[in-house]
């Protein structure tokens, strides 16, 4: 056979098969590939829930839980189908399995615009959902964990009940239409049957079809149900990697190269080794993971591994990036947002065309600097590795990728590593990345059969995060003649987080992709515009850039809706009602809009009281995970010309309010986040270096700066979408607009810091 | 009370203190935080690490009932006093402010709440009706990044209205 034909046959046949694959239906997400290992008397009806002898049920939950209420959440959307009592559940983190593949994030992160939805957008969708659950990975993120949850978890249930009382029925011969369940029992006339005297039974009757509850029916779901780790959180008993003691576990502080790309070149190994407690002086060469290069200390303590590493004096080759600077980044960012370029992620007519043909363009150019994640918890991770296993003890939101990075480091299999996973102080996105772990491995490797825990210091966790990208976008607006706005260009510039990101964790090909999140923001919103282009360059620079709460929308959110804003000014229009005249085909927004405002008090005159500065209210609404939120803050300018943020009225839709108290706990986070990234959140660069490493540099929010902030959840039966980024795009652009409204100040640059001459009148 | 405190920070000493209530001997530099002393040498990791330069409260202790960071606190400096850790606070307002914190939802991560708690407890034991001006002042070296804030607050003034007014008003307002 000639190649030619050899290669088209080859093509033809493997492109049958695709077919043939592709029209089959995905596979179940029900029971895990290897069957799941349980105590005795405790029986897997598949492979999220398990029910012991004395009737626990434990929720095993593929979801990392960083924060953001995702335990208690899921296991109330097991514990309404399966009908236990909500006092006999209890949680565990899966193993890593197909089924547990985070399949919504791939999909919803498509490059179609929410609205689309055509057959080829659902064959694309459907296709790529099937894809995720064969080759996908185990991720939380995205605001997707609910989203991605809902139906396989409610089946899992469902499942499991039908199971139930299929074997109570079968057990007192009655018929299974005589049966239901009750708290954590089969009822059958008389005779109730406690889950755990059935789960070992009802293994065997697995029903062919799952019948789901009604959402009217629903009587946990959609109920504020107070947090499952609330009282272990406030008596200091939850556990973290940090306090997990394995027997005779050492503990290791690194010290890392302070320019990007730069090495050791000498250090007192000698001294540090000699110094008390200390084990191991051991040369980081740094990976693909992201992790930079550097020298850890291995001792009997980790502040003898602190010091060590403080007196490791380490002087380093600087590398080739030693001269890089904010002032740079900036200016390349602007030059390449001004050139126009990019990757159009949303044409609607001939956007360009109208600005050439308006009567009047207006234009800005808005600013966002890097920014740390500054979770609470500094990076860590404990790894014990021998010749033939390793263990690791750690908090990721990518498990699957964290085991296969200890396996790529040692040249282990994958399946000769164990991963124990805890609860995180807290990530943002940051624990998508593996580097910390990557790094634990490559440092416990200088110390067979020992279990090390490698902990960061905070200057280390500032210094070598993956940041927010710093971005620049040119905003222009075109008006006709009868002052109606005609079009909006969009030409944004900055690194491209997505990309960055899954190089790092060794899934390249994503650099050829167009990466959606960087127009998130402009190129997705609901608004009605007559004209819209949205488009980004990818601009290449050293700095590392990752997935920090709501990516994209985060700095995307303020340009947009703060140039929404600035439109309106310059149309004489307020605020609320020309953002309304651009939703009139988007009731939900539309309603969004209209009940901030309302609840807010949007356009009366404040409460005054003697003494008290003048205020003003802002307005931004925004979509983003599948939810939209508006939010209005209420400002005032201190003597010191600092902006003070009263009161924050949000309005959420994210469909059925699956738990109402963790939502408003999370639109709550996500306001404070978004207010700590508003007022003073910037990472600075100099001399190729990262400046702030602790927070007197990189400052949070504090108690006395927080606002009252009032949540509003819109009552919804549609499916539920995101609810952990979308309460922080809005926040930023809602405290500029108001700003604006109060000084006349357009504030066009985050962090928000009014000019010092200025008057306030 | 043995107490062999060396000029050389680098001798390995031993250090008695009573913990929670209990005599231990701690045996490291003197020089060591009580943070790393009470996580590591004594077992006790409810009182967490978040900073290293007392800017952030994730490890607050009490020493002799007086809120302290642990992490820039040398074991040297507190032989013969009395650390509490959150898993030995205990009294009335720990029990108060304990139940505030379930009933309001307050943790999120709830890496910093170990801090936040004590903190809670020693202001709401010093001034038993805090104002919202005394728990920004009392509250504000404590950093969460979730971002319960608002919950905190409103957990501080719910465990003081449990608690009873216990104290006149006008020694209250003085507290202002």
């Amino acid at each position: 056979m000639k190649r030619r034909t050899f290669l088209a046959v080859g093509a033809g046949l493997g492109g049958s098969l695709f077919v043939g694959w592709a029209l089959l239906p995905p596979r179940q997400r029900l029971m895990p590939g290897t069957a799941r290992r349980t105590p005795s008397g405790t029986v897997a009806l598949n492979g999220w829930l398990t029910i012991a002898a004395d009737d626990t049920v434990t929720v095993v939950v593929p979801k990392s839980e960083m924060g953001q209420g995702i335990h208690t959440a899921l296991a109330m959307v097991i514990a309404e189908e399966l009908g236990c009592a909500w006092e006999q559940v209890r949680i565990e983190h899966s193993p890593v399995d197909a089924i547990y593949n985070n399949i919504s994030v791939v999909v919803e992160g498509l490059p179609f615009h929410p609205e689309a939805s055509g057959p080829l957008v659902r064959g694309v969708k459907w296709l790529t959902a099937k894809s995720m659950r064969e080759v996908g990975v185990m991720m939380t993120g995205g605001s997707s964990s609910i989203v991605d949850c809902w139906m396989p978890m409610r089946e899992a249930g469902a499942s499991a009940r039908q199971s139930l009382v299929a074997a109570a029925a079968a057990r007192l011969k009655v018929d299974v239409s005589t049966c239901r369940v009750e708290n954590g029992a089969v009822v059958c006339g008389t005779s109730r049957l406690r889950f755990g005297e059935l789960a070992e039974s009802a293994v065997a009757h697995r029903p062919d079809r799952v019948a789901l509850k009604a959402m009217s029916e629903f009587s946990l779901l959609g109920k504020p149900v107070p947090r499952l780790d609330a009282d272990a959180k406030s008596r200091g008993i939850a556990v973290y990697t940090g306090d997990v003691a394995v027997p005779g576990m050492r503990y290791a502080a690194v010290t890392l190269s302070p320019t990007f790309g730069g090495t050791p070149r000498e250090y007192k190994a000698d001294v540090v080794q000699r110094m008390a407690g200390v084990r191991a002086v051991v040369p980081l060469k740094g990976s693909h993971y992201g992790d930079a290069a550097g020298v850890a200390v291995i001792a009997d303590s980790w502040w003898q591994a602190k010091q060590g590493v403080d007196a490791l004096a380490v002087q380093w080759n600087e590398g080739q990036h030693a001269a890089l600077s904010s002032a740079d980044i900036a200016k390349t960012l602007r030059a390449a947002a001004l050139a126009g370029k990019g990757f159009p992620f949303r044409s609607v007519g001939d956007a360009r065309g109208e600005l050439t043909r308006a009567n009047r363009v207006i234009e800005a150019v808005y600013e966002a600097p890097y920014l740390a994640h500054a979770a609470m918890e500094p990076l860590s991770a404990t790894v014990r590795v021998t010749k033939t296993s390793a263990e690791l003890w750690v908090a990721t939101q990518v498990p699957g990728l964290a085991r296969a990075a200890v396996a790529q480091i040692t040249g282990l299999d994958t399946d000769q590593i164990t991963l124990h996973q805890y609860v995180m102080g807290g990530s943002f996105g940051r624990r998508l990345d593996v580097d910390f772990v990557a790094q634990a491995a490559a440092i416990a490797m200088a110390v067979p059969d020992t279990a090390v825990h490698v902990l960061w210091r905070r200057e280390d966790d500032m210094r070598h995060d993956s940041y927010r990208p710093a971005a620049v976008s040119q905003l222009r607006a075109g008006v006709d003649a009868q002052g109606r706005l005609t079009a909006i260009t969009a030409h944004s510039a900055g690194q491209s987080a997505f990309q960055m990101t899954n190089v790092r964790l060794g899934i390249p090909l994503v650099r050829f992709m167009p990466d959606r999140t960087t127009a998130d923001g402009t190129s997705d919103q609901p608004y009605e515009f007559a004209a819209l282009r949205s488009a980004h360059a990818n601009v290449s620079l050293p700095v590392a850039v990752g997935m920090w709460r709501s990516v994209g929308h985060s700095h995307q959110a303020f340009f947009f809706e703060s140039f929404l804003d600035e439109i309106a000014a310059a149309l004489t229009q307020d605020p609320v009602a020309f953002r309304a005249s651009l939703l009139q085909h988007h009731p939900r927004a539309l309603h969004v809009l209209t009940l901030a405002a309302e609840r807010s008090g949007w356009g009366q005159p404040f409460a005054e009281s003697p003494g008290m500065p003048r205020r003003a209210r802002g307005i931004a609404l925004h979509s983003s995970f599948g939810s939209t939120v508006a939010q209005v803050a209420e400002v005032s300018i201190t003597d010191q010309r600092r902006i003070r943020v009263h009161r924050v009225v949000a309005v959420i839709d994210c469909g059925f309010a699956v738990n109402p108290n963790i939502i408003t706990q999370q639109v709550e986070g996500a306001i404070c986040y978004g207010l700590s990234a508003a007022l003073d959140g910037e990472i600075t660069i100099a001399n190729g270096r990262v400046v702030q490493g602790n927070f007197h540099e990189y400052k949070p929010l504090r108690m006395s700066e927080t606002p009252r902030i009032e949540t509003i959840i819109v009552p919804s039966m549609e499916v539920p979408s995101g609810v952990g980024e979308p309460g922080l795009p809005p926040l930023a652009p809602a405290v500029a607009n108001a700003v604006f409204a109060l000084t006349g100040t357009r504030l066009r640059a985050l962090p928000l810091r009014l000019p010092a001459e200025e008057s306030t009148s | 009370m043995s107490m062999s405190q060396s000029a050389n920070d680098s001798a390995v000493n031993s250090i008695a203190v009573d913990i929670n209530g209990r005599r231990e001997v701690l045996t490291a530099t003197p020089d060591t935080p009580l943070l790393w002393a009470l996580r590591q040498h004594v077992g006790l990791t409810g009182t967490k690490f978040g900073c290293g330069m007392a800017l952030c409260g994730a490890c607050t202790v009490h020493l002799d009932g007086v809120p302290i960071r642990s992490c820039v606190t040398p074991i040297s400096a507190i032989a013969g006093k009395r650390v509490t850790t959150i898993e030995g606070v205990s009294g009335a307002v720990a029990e108060a402010v304990h139940a505030a914190w379930v009933a309001l939802d307050v943790a999120q991560c709830g890496y910093c709440q170990s801090g936040q708690v004590m903190a809670a407890i020693a202001l709401l034991t010093e001034s038993p009706s805090p104002t919202d001006e005394a728990i920004d002042r009392a509250m504000d070296g404590n950093v969460c990044r979730c971002g319960t804030y608002p919950r905190i607050r409103a957990a501080i003034h719910q465990a003081a209205t449990a608690l009873g007014p216990s104290v006149p008003a006008s020694t209250a307002r003085e507290r202002r």
